[in-house]
């Protein structure tokens, strides 16, 4: 290791204060602290620290996403070969997964952490960590086959506009990969839904039968129909249980969708992973999960078109609902601070989630608009509960 | 009368190092110190130059803006030297001291037949008035405010914490008179905690005291823990505190007039090479028994424990209030990757690292902040280690934006520094939040004086 620490200490100079590429410090100190952890000894206060940072925390998020990842590249490759009916090999899935999932993966932390490391330099701060985990996440719920530079333009947007003019990391209001998906979303409809996007067909004829469409896209059309229209029936047949969205494909992910989104069993994995590490709010989790149930119940048992009528189990399975609740509510520094806020937050932000989704069939991925909308709202509920402490506070000193 | 309270949230941090039952000795020296900075919220006044020669019980220096606040000699002897920092700044009243130590006379006080102001005063006046802390602020006590309560801390359950009823033994006299004098000096009600797993002892079980018994995890031996579960603090309210081990030297100058700081100080840590209980008047000079009883390379000599100790001077004089010194291992090491390594050996109060497969295990922990200081980032995390009904990282936030109002809402009263000591050590962010406690309780009190 000695001659890494060499590196390090040979290239200092050039980056510090006055050195020549005195821009590259932030980098430089953010790869030597991810190299070593740092010989800093506590100097005020306690004498002895928890041996968790921020780095830690968030590669243990970034662990936790991998499942979910490695099912996205497969169910590129396999979503891919079935559109262009072609067998394909496991490998050859990955493989052709990997070749669409890398270069967006690339591109974001790119794009990302350039921004990052220029207001790091600019701040005289370190370089946060927080990126790492947007970075990765912004990939994950982009459709395949969006262009990279739309990509990099969403990830600049979210992290200069979603953080750094709030403070950077820790200061946000909104989360950022969320924003970034949001800013895609708005700016750029027709690569971010519809039937095009979902599944790459390049390079090949494409087969009978064969839809683009994700299970939203499929559902919004049912909307206005009315219940039991059989118009809806060839729509509805795909729900079933022999159907390409059958509450089992949606449940293993065997669906398309964007591209870590989809398999709810791997997401879930991922959930109780970062709940058991103590690093996701099992709060957030399950507040988010019961209000999306309550309001799919309640559609359920109102429908007036299929898409109300839908199972609501087979409801939270769909779009991204999972990956919202685990991965996308949980930020702990956009969601709500206070314990209690969490479980107030996490119902709402799962119960809008799913009314937008069914109400408005033009966002048919509702969740995101949920959370980005609960983010704003989470100082709101924060207040109302540190305003009850203070109340009692009050009332105690009243009575004393 | 009594009552018993279970601490539920907190972290019992089991450290290598405890201190054998052994007695090591009395440790004596040619020169004695005190320092101004051991005494919280006061503005230091020289009684004495140097070159004069003081008695045990002899007023060295007072609080500028409170003169009853007298800080007195452990020793007689000549005051050697004032040491001076920057801006003169009073750092050490040194004392070359007598082969026999000769004691201030102050008089013996009846508790029996004296008013309250006979007792503050002779409690002032003998210099043990300053082991009495004042709340809010966490200060030294007045003796001529009136508390509302004064709460008596019998329980030891910091890391490595002393065994209370191996330290007090022989001294069952003084600290029933101690606890007596207390009774005299409150229209209010005197507490005296103890803690549930260890004997309690019948000295401190006077009949004048309310009897509190915690159980559960640590911080239940923060005497702010327990001011929290009894009666918590409201704002214009002030309470005081006083350490069970401190007793016998207040009950001592009641007894006999005579100021006389002697501890049977815990000698602890992994890098103490000989562990157990040392008889030391305060502001000892420690060279000759750090250099026989402690490993001092690349060592931190704490006074005190390792969450709310102070760094010392292993040659340099043992602080005023401490009776536990703790030598760690300094971290001035780097790590290659450790904070993906899965930490098998790695101390964490959650279960990020793979230690959490072994929770009982005593750890021998270095001085190292395992990374860098951040914001704030990770929300819910304090809450698991201040049993208390208030919000720490609001309450943070609100003391590092200044805002007076917002932290006297947030019940800034009700806090010190090392209530905030667990979560500081478990903290993501590695920020300081003993600091940002102490710089906050600091702004407020400037404000309100």
């Amino acid at each position: 290791m000695k001659f890494v620490q060499n590196i390090f200490d040979q290239t200092r100079p050039l980056v510090e204060k006055d050195g020549k590429r005195n821009i590259l410090y932030p980098l430089h100190n953010a790869l030597e602290t991810m190299a070593f952890v740092p010989d800093h000894t506590a100097h005020s206060g306690a004498h002895v620290r928890d041996a968790i940072d921020l780095k830690r925390t968030m590669v243990t998020v970034i662990f936790a996403m991998v499942p979910a990842l490695l099912f996205g590249m497969w169910n590129i490759g396999r979503l891919h070969y079935g559109a262009i009916g072609m067998e394909s090999t496991l490998i050859e899935n990955f493989l052709f997964g990997a070749l669409k999932l890398l270069p967006l993966i690339t591109v974001t932390y790119a794009a990302g952490l350039g921004v990052e490391i220029f207001f790091s330099w600019k701040r005289n701060h370190p370089v946060n960590e927080g990126f790492l985990v947007s970075g990765l996440l912004i990939p994950l719920i982009m459709p395949v086959d969006i262009p990279l530079w739309m990509v990099a333009a969403s990830t600049i947007f979210a992290v200069l506009i979603g953080k750094e003019v709030f403070g950077g990391t820790g200061m946000n209001l909104l989360n950022p990969a969320l924003t970034a998906r949001a800013f895609a979303f708005f700016a750029y409809p027709t690569w971010m839904s519809g039937d095009q996007v979902w599944i790459n067909t390049s390079g090949g004829d494409i087969v009978d039968g064969y839809s683009g469409a994700t299970a939203m896209g499929d559902l919004a059309t049912t909307v206005g129909q009315g219940l039991g229209n059989p118009a809806t029936e060839t729509v509805m047949a795909q729900f079933g249980p022999e159907g390409t969205y059958s509450l089992m494909n949606a449940f293993l992910g065997l669906i398309p969708g964007s591209i870590g989104e989809t398999s709810a069993l791997l997401i879930l994995l991922g959930g109780l992973f970062l709940v058991f590490k103590g690093v996701g709010s099992w709060r957030i989790m399950l507040s988010f999960f019961v209000g999306g149930l309550v309001m799919a119940g309640i559609f359920n048992a109102f429908a007036v078109n299929e898409f109300m009528g839908l199972n609501p189990i087979h409801q939270l399975m769909l779009g991204g609902f999972m990956f919202g609740m685990v991965f996308m509510a949980t930020d702990p520094v956009s969601a709500a601070q206070t314990e209690t806020g969490k479980y107030i937050y996490g119902f709402l932000a799962g119960f809008f989630g799913i009314m937008i989704r069914v109400f408005n069939p033009a966002y048919p991925e509702g969740i995101m608009l949920a959370i980005l909308f609960m983010n704003v709202m989470a100082p709101l509920i924060d207040h109302y509960v540190v305003e009850a402490n203070i109340k009692r506070r009050e009332k105690r000193l009243a009575n004393a | 009368m009594s009552q018993s309270f279970k601490i539920r949230k907190g972290y019992d941090l089991k450290l290598v190092g405890a201190a054998a039952q052994t007695d090591m000795g009395a440790v004596s020296a040619s020169t004695y110190a005190v320092s101004p900075l051991d005494f919280p919220g006061i503005t230091p006044k020289l009684a004495v130059k140097a070159g004069a020669q003081v008695k045990a019980g002899d007023t060295l220096f007072f609080d500028k803006d409170r003169p009853e606040v007298k800080i007195c000699s452990p020793v007689s002897g000549e005051v050697a030297e004032v040491k001076r920092g920057a801006k003169r700044k009073i750092l050490a009243v040194v004392v070359l001291a007598d082969s026999e130590v000769a004691y201030a006379d102050h008089g013996t006080l009846d508790v029996a037949k004296a008013d309250r102001s006979a007792v503050a005063e002779h409690l002032a006046n003998t210099g043990v008035g300053a082991l009495i802390t004042s709340r809010p602020y966490g200060v030294v006590a007045s003796m001529t405010e009136e508390p509302r309560d004064i709460f008596v801390n019998a329980v030891q359950s910091g890391p490595l914490a002393g065994d209370l009823a191996y330290q007090l033994a022989g001294k069952e006299a003084e600290v029933a008179a101690a606890l007596k004098a207390l009774t005299a000096l409150t229209t209010g009600k005197v507490y005296v905690s103890q803690a549930d797993d260890v004997a309690a002892l019948d000295c401190l079980s006077g009949e004048d005291a309310v009897n509190v018994t915690f159980s559960g995890k640590h911080p239940k031996g923060l005497v702010g823990t327990q001011i929290a579960q009894i009666a918590p603090i409201n704002k214009g309210e002030t309470v005081w505190t006083v350490n069970a081990i401190d007793l016998p030297v207040i009950g001592r100058a009641v007894l006999t007039g005579q100021y006389a700081p002697e501890y049977k100080v815990a000698v602890t840590g992994s890098k103490a090479i000989n562990t157990g209980y040392a008889t030391m008047l305060q502001g000892v000079n420690l060279t000759a028994f750090s250099s026989a009883n402690i490993n001092l390379d690349n060592t931190r000599v704490i006074a005190g424990d390792v969450l709310t100790g102070s760094q010392m001077d292993a040659e340099g004089f043992m602080p005023f209030g401490k009776s536990q010194i703790t030598a760690i291992p300094e971290g001035n090491q780097t790590e290659f990757f450790g904070w993906v390594l899965p930490g098998f050996g790695k101390f964490s109060t959650n279960r990020a690292f793979w230690s959490w497969l072994f929770p009982n295990r005593a750890y021998d922990l270095d001085t190292n902040m395992h990374g860098e200081e951040r914001a704030f980032v990770v929300t819910g995390e304090y809450d698991k280690f201040i049993p208390m009904d208030i919000f720490p990282q609001q309450l943070l936030r609100a003391i590092l934006i200044g805002d007076i109002e917002k932290m006297e809402k947030l019940g800034i009263y009700e806090i010190v520094p090392e209530d905030f000591a667990l979560a500081e050590v478990a903290c993501t962010s590695k920020l300081p939040l003993q600091q940002i406690v102490r710089d906050g309780l600091n702004d407020l009190r400037k404000e309100m004086m």
